[in-house]
C-alpha cells in the first residue's frame, strides 16, 4: 500500500520494523518453532536493544517461543528474528522441538501418556 | 496491565517456571469455531494461566476474500491462546487454541507443523462450523480426535450419529467432553494420544 501511515490499525507497525531493524516476517522460515525452548546463556548488557535484553532476563528458566512472545507482547515473527540474533552471538542455547520427522513414535506418546495420567 | 515498555517486562511467575532439565516440547493443536470453548479446554488443563500470543496479519498472506470488507486496514492481529502441561522433567506438552477458519491457520507458521496432531472441539448445537475444519485437517494429513464439548442444552446425539453428522472415517476417535473440567480435558488429550499410537502401527520400535 502506498498510503502506509494512515492505514495502519492502533498497533504500529514500525515499532516492529525498528526492533527487527527490517527483517524477517510471517513468509521467513526461521529454525524456531513455536515450542522450541529457550534458555539464557549470559546477561543482558546496558548497550543491547531493550527486547534482547528482556528475553535474556526472563529466560533464566526455559521458556517457549511462544511464550516468550506472550509475555514481550511481540508477534511470533518479530520474536525469532530477535532469537536469531541472540543464537548467532550464543547468548542463548535453543532447544530444539521434536522434529516431525520422527513422529508419531510410540516411546514418545507413551511418555506423554504417562505424564498425563498424573494431570 | 497494558504495558509495552521492554523495561517493564515481566516474566513469568516463579511458580510457572520449568525446571532447566525441560529439553524438549510437543505441541497439539486445539482447532474448533468462535466460542466452541478452545480456550476453556486449554485453561483446564495448562498448569499456567493461558497466555496469548498475537502474530500480524497482511494483506500478502490474507485471502483476499476474507478481508474484503475490512476497508483501510493493511494489517489486522489475530490472538492464539495457548497453555502448557509439564509432561515430565525434560517434556514439555503446549496446548495452542487456534480458531476453525484456515486463513488463521498459515499465520502460524509451522503451527501444524510437528504438532502431534490436533483435537477439534465441537458444540453440537452447531456442528456445521466444524465442516470445514475437519477437511482441512484431513487435506493436510493431521491426525486428529473429535471431542464434543457438552453444554447444559446440548442435544445429546449417540456417537455414531454424529460421526454421520460430521462425515468422520469409522477410526476416527468421538469423544464427549466437558471443557472446564480438568479431568475431562485430560481425557480428550489421552483418546488423542491412543488414537496417535495406535496409528504409529503394531510394530514396536524397540
Amino acid at each position: 500500500m502506498s498510503t502506509a501511515d494512515q492505514d495502519w490499525g492502533d498497533e504500529a507497525p514500525e515499532r516492529l520494523y525498528v526492533i527487527t531493524r527490517g527483517r524477517g516476517g510471517p513468509a521467513g522460515r526461521t529454525a524456531f518453532d513455536l515450542v522450541t525452548l529457550i534458555v539464557s546463556r549470559s546477561e543482558p548488557t546496558p548497550t543491547m536493544p531493550p527486547e534482547h535484553a528482556a528475553i535474556l532476563r526472563i529466560c533464566g528458566s526455559p521458556l517457549s517461543v511462544a511464550e516468550i512472545s506472550a509475555y514481550l507482547r511481540l508477534p511470533v515473527s518479530a520474536v525469532t528474528v530477535l532469537l536469531a540474533d541472540l543464537l548467532d552471538e550464543e547468548r542463548i542455547e535453543a532447544r530444539a522441538s521434536v522434529p516431525a520427522a520422527l513422529l508419531p513414535d510410540r516411546a514418545l506418546l507413551e511418555a506423554v501418556m504417562h505424564g498425563l495420567q498424573r494431570l | 496491565m497494558d504495558f509495552r515498555g521492554s523495561e517493564t517486562v515481566l516474566g513469568p511467575a516463579s511458580a510457572d517456571l520449568l525446571p532447566d532439565s525441560a529439553a524438549a516440547a510437543v505441541k497439539v493443536v486445539v482447532v474448533g469455531g468462535f466460542g466452541v470453548g478452545k480456550t476453556t479446554l486449554v485453561g483446564s488443563v495448562s498448569e499456567i494461566r493461558p497466555l496469548t500470543t498475537e502474530e500480524t496479519m497482511t494483506e500478502a498472506g490474507a485471502d483476499v476474500d476474507d478481508i474484503a470488507g475490512v476497508e483501510r486496514k493493511s494489517s489486522t492481529t489475530v490472538a492464539m491462546d495457548f497453555g502448557r502441561i509439564s509432561i515430565s522433567e525434560e517434556l514439555v506438552l503446549y496446548l495452542f487454541g487456534t480458531p476453525g477458519q484456515e486463513r488463521f491457520w498459515f499465520l502460524w507458521n509451522g503451527l501444524f507443523e510437528g504438532a502431534l496432531g490436533a483435537v477439534v472441539l465441537v458444540d453440537t448445537r452447531r456442528l456445521e462450523i466444524s465442516f470445514d475444519v475437519i477437511g482441512r485437517l484431513e487435506d493436510r494429513g493431521v491426525p486428529f480426535v473429535v471431542a464434543a464439548n457438552v453444554f447444559p442444552e446440548s442435544p445429546t446425539y449417540a456417537q455414531e450419529e454424529l460421526r454421520l453428522a460430521l462425515d468422520l472415517p469409522v477410526d476416527v476417535p468421538i469423544v464427549a467432553c466437558d471443557a472446564r473440567v480438568r479431568e475431562s480435558g485430560r481425557d480428550v488429550l489421552l483418546a488423542l494420544m491412543h488414537y496417535l499410537y495406535d496409528l504409529a502401527g503394531p510394530s514396536p520400535v524397540r
